[in-house]
């Protein structure tokens, strides 16, 4: 570990100041991706600020029926808490399926959303990686390519994101509130992670300094069921291979495969938690047979790039919608 | 740069200077003596560092201790404080009155955890290196069954989970045993979730 000063912030506004003024400034949070990447070389910060002292540990009630988590809420908490429970399941499910019991209570809503990627080189210094070595280049591209990327990955890097907590808040069309150096400011959700173009470095749109303090949820809309279904090469403790969050709302008719309205998100598949819009319309207005899943996950796979390591995906995906889908139109849950 | 931090470790108060790039676990296991959490991956993969901290099964090698200054900390060894009916230990006429101070005490005059006893009822040990960690995070695992909290194989998340073998696997799966002593562990603690 190469030396660094420690600072304990008592205020939001104290954070972002003493991050924001120094290039070499990091946010600490729960520690259990910052402190590994201490460890292993891949973070080499010369100041490390203690967000954990800031009063940013609540889950309230929104005024329009929603409801908003502080960045310094344990990963834990929100997956117990009965109003996430009853309203948003895909969001408990998400992260109960994340990480183990230990690294949840020690992680937080922010810091989840802010972890890097586990490609193996990004995380071993003695390989080219460009997005912990800007143009030293990729060495997953025709390497250990199971966990790469086959949506919006470029040629400098195929990572993945590897939240579950960030696919769950993609499809619950949440926002994110930051506080600046300039201010406060919301943004979508959708907004908050990039894809890697030519910088991979750059994981989300954040400038340097500014400081997750809240996730804002909008209520569900009236009617809505949500699950999120991973798939894993263990049972329990491990990343996505591909993960799906899915919200159905359920139609007036008579058949439960009919919806009024689908989202999906998918992980495991991109640099980004995945909103799988052109799959979305494919699915609404119509039943949601196997046949019909199948051609809209397709569809939305129609710009995937996959190579000998990741040709898998494309048939795992196809099975874990249907799953998902199957687990909200008729309450049959084959997948966990 | 150094820090100066209180901890209170098993029941005792202690403060010690530290570099801030040191580990909780190694404050705790080099400059304290506490050799009950252990090192295994120290990466946060195979759980033998868990110790309870601030009433919660937490892992000691991804923690920074200059963060947790003021922490509680309790390890296997300061486990049976925790129990609400303790085991009794040894025979009173048997054993030698334990030690106020753990770090100095005979292993074998502490008292036991219900879920301690319970993996030497069941085997759930072969090397016993992972053990620390495991008891601890049982102990983590239980409270959190007690209090209603779902799993990831819980099917129903409006109420409140059963005990059965897939929760105790789900909820122990932050622990690996390379030993392979899991059909021990998960006999442990369905008897400690009884007792």
């Amino acid at each position: 570990m190469t030396p660094f000063t420690y600072t304990r912030a008592h205020d939001p506004a104290s954070a972002v100041a003493a991050v924001a003024g120094r290039p070499d400034a990091v946010f600490l949070a729960g520690g259990s991706n910052l402190v590994d990447h201490l460890k292993l070389g891949v973070a080499t910060p010369g100041e490390v600020v203690d967000v954990t002292g800031l009063a940013l540990t609540g889950i309230e009630d929104g005024s329009d029926g929603g409801l908003r988590i502080g960045a310094g809420v344990r990963n834990s908490d929100p997956a117990a808490d009965a109003r996430v429970r009853e309203r948003y399941p895909v969001l408990a499910r998400a992260l109960l399926a994340g990480a183990s019991p230990q690294i949840r209570h020690q992680a937080s809503t922010a810091g989840n959303l802010l972890q890097r990627t586990r490609c193996v080189y990004f995380q071993d210094t003695t390989t080219p990686c460009n997005k912990r070595e800007p143009g030293s280049g990729c060495s997953a591209i025709g390497g250990y390519e199971r966990y790469a990327a086959i949506l919006g990955a470029s040629p400098a890097c195929v990572a993945t994101h590897p939240s579950d907590l960030a696919v769950a808040l993609r499809v619950l069309d949440a926002s994110v509130v930051v506080l600046g150096p300039d201010g406060e400011r919301r943004l979508p959700f959708g907004e908050l992670h990039r894809l890697p173009g030519d910088d991979p470095s750059r994981d989300t749109t954040l400038a340097h300094g500014e400081l997750v303090t809240a996730v804002e949820l909008p209520a569900p809309p009236p009617g809505a069921r949500s699950t999120y279904v991973k798939v894993r090469d263990r049972a329990s403790y491990a990343f996505a291979l591909v993960s799906v969050a899915a919200l159905l709302v359920p139609s007036d008719a008579g058949d439960p495969r009919d919806a009024a309205q689908v989202r999906l998100a998918f992980g495991g598949v991109a640099h980004v938690p995945w909103r799988a819009t052109r799959a979305e319309e494919a699915l609404t207005g119509v039943r949601l047979t196997d046949e019909a899943i199948d051609a809209a996950v397709e569809l939305e796979l129609e710009a995937a790039t996959t190579s000998e390591g990741t040709a898998y995906k494309r048939a795992m995906l196809r099975g874990t919608v249907r799953a998902a889908l199957r687990e909200l139109s008729t309450g049959e849950r084959t997948l966990r | 740069m150094t820090r100066t931090i209180g901890l209170d470790v098993d029941g005792e108060a202690v403060r010690i200077e530290i570099d801030v790039r040191t580990t909780l676990l190694d404050a705790l296991r080099e400059r304290l003596g506490h050799t009950a959490p252990k090192k295994g991956c120290d990466h946060g993969q195979c759980g033998s560092c868990t110790v309870i901290l601030d009433g919660r099964r937490h892992l000691t090698c991804l923690s920074l201790a200059v963060a947790h200054d003021g922490a509680t900390v309790t390890t296997s060894r300061g486990l049976a404080a925790l129990d609400e009916a303790p085991d009794a230990g040894p025979p009173a006429d048997t054993a030698e009155p334990s030690s106020p101070s753990l770090p100095g005490a005979d292993p074998a005059d502490l008292p036991l955890h219900r879920v301690q006893q319970a993996f030497l009822d069941h085997d759930g040990l072969q090397c016993g290196y992972c053990t620390p960690g495991q008891v601890c995070s049982a102990v983590g695992a239980l409270a959190e069954l007690a209090a209603g909290q779902p799993s990831h194989v819980t099917d129903d998340l409006s109420g409140r989970p059963e005990l059965s073998d897939a929760e105790i696997r789900e909820r122990m799966s932050g622990n690996l045993c390379r030993c392979g002593a899991y059909a021990g562990i998960v006999a442990a603690v369905r008897q400690a979730a009884g007792s």
